[in-house]
């Protein structure tokens, strides 16, 4: 089994977050970015599937901020065996399209039995990357994704519906599979792990191709939403503000 | 090149989903402004009752024992070729399970813009200008996609739902392409498993997200919960890490609750969370982020540490 994973670095939304001087996208020397919570979930299921079925990880990503390093070392101490990144000379933001094209082109250069993304990550508005990789790949796509299994070139996978519910396909061959949630807790890698690999590993380039057009998604304005009420906030230290908590529900009759 | 827009539908076990009509009405508000129609379109098997319930200006019901489960790759195949040959001026999907693995899919197979995560839709002169919610909530972004067609993905609540429901009768044909050999084959459906509480019947819910921190913090919470005589709900990272079951997840891929009093322990209020509770009566939300969206949604909320205020509560209780 020859599994890709395609990761990416985003912006924690855990901070503050500042918007750039021209009002359309992040200020991003002002946010720390983090690996997308759901490709962690991704790269899990593939050292899952490895496992249990044998083959090689490879993880990859655009690396859009030039920090993608630091993710991919972790990938590589949780169990991937290869890494690689797509640099060029990149200005944020860079669509999704025009990120899934560079994704596909190397991918498909891997010839891969099994490609895995996260399900979605936060930062862009054009859609996921997963589905549009399967898209150029010309490969089936399955996302929100819980469960996967592998047995004679077919995908055995559950997708999550609403309210607990879950649809069981199988699929063939090679197919993209958007990770919503591993079928256990991603695994822990020790800081020593890391940066064992971050002296040792070896992450091969590809150049983005710089004339891959566009989505034709540009953002004209960013702001915080604009909502239409606002929790009325309770003031004081935490002693207080237990104390009005509970007034507030015996008032209500909720206590 | 038309200018009417399609609002793709979305059914499970026989039953239509909300979102499709929140959506049929939303597009009947822009196809005014296009000068086009809403158009519904429902794929699937032995449905043509139900796809005869939206208000649409015409529903499109397209039938095959291939489609009667929802299946990307059959489902995929069908659109494509009815958006090939429509060329409608917006193609809207939910955002949801379904509409996550064919919008951005079809934005790539038809070469046509896409805009993810939308909460609201406008047409200004002529132009189509729709707003996504991104970051998790805390960020707006405007954009006016380029070209003459474009495809959405609404989230869940962006339109009122009765203006979509009504009777229209539809039009019913066979598939346009063949389905034989798909890549995806639907094999069965798994239903949410019983014997933990039902949260959807609990009166008060305390629900806890990652800002509890570790398993170990789950004990406070449930005494906290207990004194109050309230059960435990939880944000998905809670139930993703195994910390509490799978029954206590509120939110899209959980479960909808409606409890007089819902007190939240370090959720951020992501969509996908809101979606599960923003019906709830009652909303109280702890959480150091000034900025975190759930403050948008509840009635009282504090930016006091979650820990020191539960703890207060507690000997108070006691
Ligand atoms: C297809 C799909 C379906 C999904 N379905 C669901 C779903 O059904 N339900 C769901 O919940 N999510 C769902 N999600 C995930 C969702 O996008 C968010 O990731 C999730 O809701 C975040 O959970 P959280 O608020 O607990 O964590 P975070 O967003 O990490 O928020 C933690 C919060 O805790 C606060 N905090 C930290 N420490 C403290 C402290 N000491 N005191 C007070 N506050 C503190 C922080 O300020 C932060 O706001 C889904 C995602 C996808 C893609
Ligand atoms: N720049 C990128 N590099 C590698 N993978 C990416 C990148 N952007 C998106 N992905 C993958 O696509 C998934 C969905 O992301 P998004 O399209 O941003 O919602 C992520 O979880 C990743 O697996």
């Amino acid at each position: 089994m020859n599994i890709v994973v395609a990761i990416k670095h985003v912006p924690s939304t855990a901070d503050e977050l500042e918007i750039n001087d021209e009002g359309v996208n992040l200020d991003f020397d002002e946010v720390d970015f983090t690996i997308n919570e759901f490709d962690e979930q991704a790269i899990e299921q593939a050292v899952l599937v490895k496992e249990a079925s044998g083959g090689e990880v490879t993880v990859i990503g655009v690396d859009v901020i030039e920090e993608l390093d630091g993710v991919l070392h972790t990938a590589l101490a949780k169990g991937a065996d290869k890494a690689a990144k797509i640099v060029g000379d990149l200005e944020p933001p860079i669509d999704s399209h025009t990120q899934a094209r560079w994704l596909a082109d190397a991918i498909g250069g891997l010839t891969p039995d099994l490609v895995l993304t996260g399900v979605q990550a936060v930062d862009d508005l054009d859609g996921q990357i997963g589905p549009m990789l399967a898209a150029y790949l010309d490969l089936p796509y399955v996302g929100v994704v819980t469960g996967l299994s592998v047995s004679d070139g077919t995908a055995t996978v559950h997708k999550e519906y609403a309210g607990g519910v879950m649809a069981e396909f199988e699929v063939n061959l090679p197919a993209v599979v958007g990770v919503q949630a591993a079928e256990k807790p991603p695994r822990y890698a020790p800081i020593s792990k890391i940066r064992q690999m971050a002296k040792s590993a070896d992450l091969e380039e590809y150049e983005a191709d710089e004339n891959v057009g566009d989505s034709g998604c540009e953002i004209r304005k960013m702001a915080k939403p604009v909502s239409a009420g606002h929790a009325e906030m309770l003031e004081g230290d935490a002693e207080e503000v237990a104390e009005k908590i509970i007034e507030i529900l015996e008032e209500r009759g909720l206590l | 090149m038309s200018n009417d827009i399609l609002a793709i539908t979305e059914h499970l076990n026989g039953n239509v989903a909300d979102i499709s009509y929140e959506m049929v009405g939303g597009a009947k508000e822009l196809a005014a402004g296009f000068g086009g129609q809403a158009i519904a379109i429902m794929l699937g098997s032995g449905m043509a009752e139900q796809a005869g319930t939206f208000a649409s200006d015409a529903t499109l019901y397209v039938d095959d024992p291939a489609l009667a489960e929802f299946n990307p790759a059959a489902y995929g195949r069908v659109l494509a070729a009815l958006v090939e040959e429509k060329s409608p001026r917006l193609i809207m999907f939910g955002n949801t399970s379904m509409g996550m693995d064919l919008a951005a899919w079809l934005s790539v197979k038809a070469g046509v813009p896409c805009v993810a995560y939308v909460n609201h839709l406008a047409v200004e002169g002529g132009e189509l200008v729709a707003t996504a919610q991104i970051y998790g909530g805390k960020m707006a972004a405007e954009c006016v996609p380029a070209g003459d067609s474009a495809i959405v993905s609404v989230m869940a609540g962006a339109f009122p739902l009765d203006a979509g429901q009504g009777s229209t009768a539809a039009e019913q044909m066979a598939s346009p392409v063949s389905l034989d050999d798909l890549p995806i084959r639907f094999t069965r459906l798994i239903m949410p498993e019983a014997g933990d509480v039902d949260i959807t019947a609990q009166e008060k819910l305390v629900a806890i997200g990652r800002g509890i921190g570790s398993d170990d913090n789950i004990e406070l919470a449930e005494e906290l919960a207990e004194a109050m005589d309230a059960v435990l709900a939880a944000s998905r990272p809670i139930t993703d890490a195994g910390w509490l079951p799978k029954t206590r997840q509120v939110g899209k891929s959980g479960v909808s609750v409606k409890p007089k009093l819902y007190l939240m322990l370090g959720i951020s209020g992501a969509p996908e969370h809101i979606e599960g509770m923003k019906d709830a009566e009652f909303i109280i939300a702890i959480n150091t982020d000034a900025d975190a969206p759930i403050f948008d949604v509840a009635h009282y909320g504090t930016t006091e540490d979650l820990f020191d205020v539960a703890e207060a509560m507690l000997e108070k209780l006691e």
